[in-house]
C-alpha cells in the first residue's frame, strides 16, 4: 500500500468534491469586542474566496490584518457574524468537534506539552476523532500514523521524545499528526515561524506535494511573501480586517499594492521559476 | 510504535491489585493489638474459605470489625483522592494540582461541617440525613474549584502560578472558616478540628455508608474514565484538543463535577488527607506513562495502596497513640511538591 492511498479518503467523496469548490468562504465577517456593550476592538469585513482540492491558498498581510481570525473562522472555531463557510457543502462552524476534526486539521503556531510524549504517540493523537471515546488504537491507526510520519520525512523520529527534537523536526511531526486526521482541509497558522530558511522551503515544498498527492485543500497564513509566491495557487491579501484582493500570485504581487499594504518600499520582479519575487528596499538604497 | 492494548492495561492493574492485597494483609496484621502471624494466616485462610465461625472471637472482632472496615475506607478514600488529583491536573493543565493544594479538600470540609451542623434542623430520615454530609462536601468542593479556577485566570488564560497561589490562599481562608465553625458552633457531632484539617480514618461507619462510597466512587471514576482519551489531548491545551475533535465544554463539565464529587466523597468520611492526589499520579506517570487510559486506573489502585500503607504507619509508629493519616502523607508529600515545583521552574 502506498503512503498516498492510505491517507486519501474514499473515492465517492473525492469525486463529489471534484465538481464544486471544496472550500467556499462566502461573504464572511466577524467582530471581536471584549465587552458586548462596547464598540468592537477588531472587525473582519466581508471576505470571500473559494479553493478546490489540491490547491494551496496563502493568506498574506501585515500584523493585525485579520489573517489568523480568518483562519479560525474557516476552522469553525469562531462563528461568523454574517456569511458562511462551506466545506464540501457543510457549514464548518455547525459541525460537531469530532466531525470537524475528521475533515479539518489545524496546525497551530505552538504546540505545548505538559508531559512530553513519544513522537509516535503524538502522531496517533490525530486518530482521536476517528475512534470512539474509549477504544484502543487499531493496526490501521498505527499504519496511518506511520504513513503520515513517512510522508513528512520524519519516520526516523518515531521513537524519540517530543522534547528532544529540533524546531524544524517538531513542525514536521505536528504536520504528521494533522495528516493522520485524514482531513479534506489542512489549515496552518504561520507554520514557518521559528524555522531556518532551509526548513521553511522544505515545509512549503512538502505542503505543495501533499496537496497534489492527497488532494488536500491547504490554507496557510504566512509572512513569507516569497515562499507564498513560489508555492501558492491563490493568494488572499488582507489589510486591517479587509480582504483587499484574491487571486494567483502574479495578479497580487504588484509593487504599488504591496508597498501600500506592507508600508515599506519594495520591488517586484519575476524569479527564475516564472513566479514573482519581492525584494524589500532598505533606506540605504 | 506499540500503542496501549487492553491486555497490557489489565496486566498493569493486576500487578497493582496484587500489591494492594499484600499491603492489605500487612495492614491487617499490624496494629496496637499484636496479632501473631500464624494465627492471622490461619484466620485469613478460614475467612477466605468461608469458615468464619471457627475464628476466635477476639481476633475476629479486631480483624474483621475494626481493621478491615478501616482498610476498606482507606482504599476508597485513597482511590478517590488520586483519581480526583489526576483529573484536576489534566483539567487545569497543571502538574501540581491536587485537591488538598488547591483548597478543594478544605472547601469540601466546610461543606461537610455545615451539613453536619444543619442536619438536626431538617427532620430527615436517618438514611437521607447520612447523605447530607457527602452532599455538603461535594457542593463545597465544587464551589471551591470554581472559585480557584476563576481566581487563577489572568487575561482569560489559566496561569499556573496564579492558580496555585489562588489555591493556597483559598485553602488557608477555608481552614480559618473551619476553625471558626468548630470553635463557635459545637454541636458535639462534628468530629473535631484535627479530623477536618489533617484527615483521619478512625471513625467507624455503618455498612450502608460503605455501599454508598463504593457505588459513588465507581460511578464518578467511571464517568471520568469515559473521557480518558479526551484528557490526553486536553494536556496540549483546549484549542488544540478542540481541533483534534474533543468536545471541550462537555469533557470539562463531566470531569469537573465527577472530580469534585470524588473529593467530597473522600473528605466527608476522612477529612482532608494531604497530597495523595499529587504524589500518586506522579509516581504512576513515571512508571506507566501519561496516557489517562492507564493513568486513571493505576492511580486509583496506587492511591488505595498509598493510603492503606500510610494509615498503617499512622496506627503503628507511636502505638497505641495514633497519628493523623494526613500527617504521614504530608511528611512525604510536601518535600515532593517542592521538588516538582523546583523542577518545573528550571
Amino acid at each position: 500500500m502506498s503512503s498516498g492511498s492510505a491517507l486519501s479518503r474514499n473515492p465517492s467523496e473525492a469525486s463529489r468534491s471534484g465538481v464544486d469548490p471544496r472550500l467556499s468562504v462566502e461573504q464572511v465577517s466577524y467582530a471581536y469586542s471584549a465587552n458586548p456593550s462596547q464598540a468592537p476592538l477588531f472587525t473582519l469585513e466581508a471576505t470571500s474566496f473559494q479553493a478546490k482540492p489540491g490547491e494551496l491558498v496563502a493568506i498574506l498581510g501585515p500584523n493585525a490584518s485579520g489573517k489568523s481570525t480568518l483562519l479560525k473562522l474557516i476552522a469553525g472555531a469562531l462563528a461568523p457574524l454574517s456569511g458562511r463557510i462551506l466545506l464540501n457543502g457543510f457549514v464548518t462552524h455547525s459541525l460537531t468537534p469530532r466531525t470537524r476534526a475528521q475533515r479539518i486539521a489545524v496546525v497551530q503556531q505552538e504546540s505545548l506539552l505538559l508531559f512530553p510524549s513519544r513522537v509516535w504517540e503524538f502522531v496517533l493523537q490525530g486518530r482521536h476523532a476517528h475512534g470512539r471515546s474509549l477504544r484502543f488504537e487499531s493496526d490501521d491507526d498505527v499504519m496511518i500514523a506511520k504513513n503520515a510520519l513517512a510522508q513528512v520525512g520524519a519516520a526516523d523520529l518515531s521513537a524519540r521524545s517530543m522534547d528532544q527534537i529540533s524546531g524544524g523536526e517538531k513542525q514536521r511531526v505536528i504536520l504528521a499528526r494533522a495528516l493522520a486526521q485524514q482531513p479534506l482541509l489542512l489549515l496552518l497558522d504561520e507554520p514557518t515561524l521559528h524555522l531556518d530558511i532551509a526548513a521553511q522551503v522544505d515545509l512549503l515544498h512538502t505542503l505543495r506535494r501533499l496537496a497534489a498527492e492527497n488532494r488536500y485543500t491547504v490554507v496557510v497564513v504566512t509572512h513569507e511573501l516569497n515562499l507564498a509566491a513560489e508555492y501558492a495557487d491563490q493568494v488572499v491579501l488582507m489589510q486591517r480586517g479587509r480582504c483587499l484582493r484574491v487571486g494567483p500570485p502574479s495578479s497580487i504581487y504588484q509593487r504599488e499594492l504591496l508597498e501600500q499594504v506592507f508600508q515599506t518600499p519594495l520591488t517586484v520582479e519575476l524569479g527564475p521559476s516564472g513566479r514573482p519575487r519581492v525584494t524589500v528596499l532598505s533606506d540605504r538604497q | 510504535m506499540r500503542p496501549l492494548t487492553l491486555r497490557c492495561l489489565l496486566l498493569q492493574c493486576l500487578i497493582l491489585l496484587m500489591i494492594l492485597f499484600v499491603v492489605v494483609v500487612v495492614a491487617m496484621k499490624f496494629g496496637a493489638v499484636p496479632v501473631s502471624l500464624y494465627a492471622f494466616g490461619r484466620d485469613l485462610l478460614r475467612f477466605l474459605f468461608g469458615q468464619t465461625s471457627q475464628i476466635s472471637s477476639d481476633y475476629g472482632l479486631i480483624l474483621w470489625n475494626i481493621r478491615l472496615p478501616r482498610i476498606l475506607l482507606a482504599i476508597i478514600v485513597g482511590a478517590s483522592l488520586s483519581v480526583a488529583g489526576t483529573s484536576f491536573q489534566a483539567l487545569l493543565r497543571n502538574p501540581l494540582a491536587d485537591p488538598y493544594v488547591l483548597g478543594v479538600s478544605s472547601g469540601a470540609s466546610v461543606g461537610a461541617i455545615l451539613a453536619l451542623i444543619a442536619a438536626p434542623y431538617f427532620a430527615l430520615p436517618p438514611v437521607l440525613s447520612a447523605l447530607l454530609t457527602p452532599l455538603g462536601a461535594f457542593l463545597g468542593a465544587a464551589a471551591t474549584i470554581a472559585a480557584v479556577y476563576f481566581l487563577g485566570r489572568r487575561e482569560g488564560q489559566i496561569d499556573s502560578n496564579t492558580l496555585l497561589l489562588a489555591g493556597v490562599i483559598t485553602a488557608s481562608f477555608l481552614s480559618a472558616i473551619i476553625m471558626f465553625l468548630m470553635t463557635t458552633v459545637t454541636s458535639g457531632n462534628t468530629r473535631g478540628m484535627a479530623f477536618w484539617l489533617m484527615g483521619n480514618l478512625s471513625t467507624s461507619y455503618q455498612k450502608s455508608v460503605f455501599w454508598f462510597l463504593g457505588i459513588g466512587f465507581f460511578v464518578a471514576a467511571g464517568a471520568i474514565y469515559t473521557t480518558a482519551t479526551d484528557l490526553n489531548l486536553l494536556l496540549a491545551g483546549e484549542k488544540e484538543a478542540m481541533h483534534l475533535g474533543v468536545d471541550v465544554p462537555r469533557v470539562r463539565l463531566v470531569v469537573y463535577i465527577a472530580a469534585s464529587f470524588l473529593t467530597g466523597l473522600a473528605v466527608s468520611v476522612s477529612g482532608s488527607i494531604a497530597y495523595v492526589g499529587l504524589i500518586v499520579p506522579h509516581v504512576m506517570r513515571l512508571i506507566f506513562g501519561s496516557d489517562h487510559r492507564t493513568l486513571l486506573p493505576t492511580a486509583a489502585l496506587g492511591g488505595a495502596i498509598a493510603v492503606v500503607f500510610a494509615d498503617t504507619l499512622a496506627r503503628t509508629v507511636v502505638a497505641p497513640t495514633e497519628l493523623a493519616v494526613g500527617a504521614v502523607t504530608a511528611v512525604v508529600g510536601a518535600p515532593l511538591f517542592i521538588y516538582l515545583l523546583r523542577r518545573g521552574a528550571s
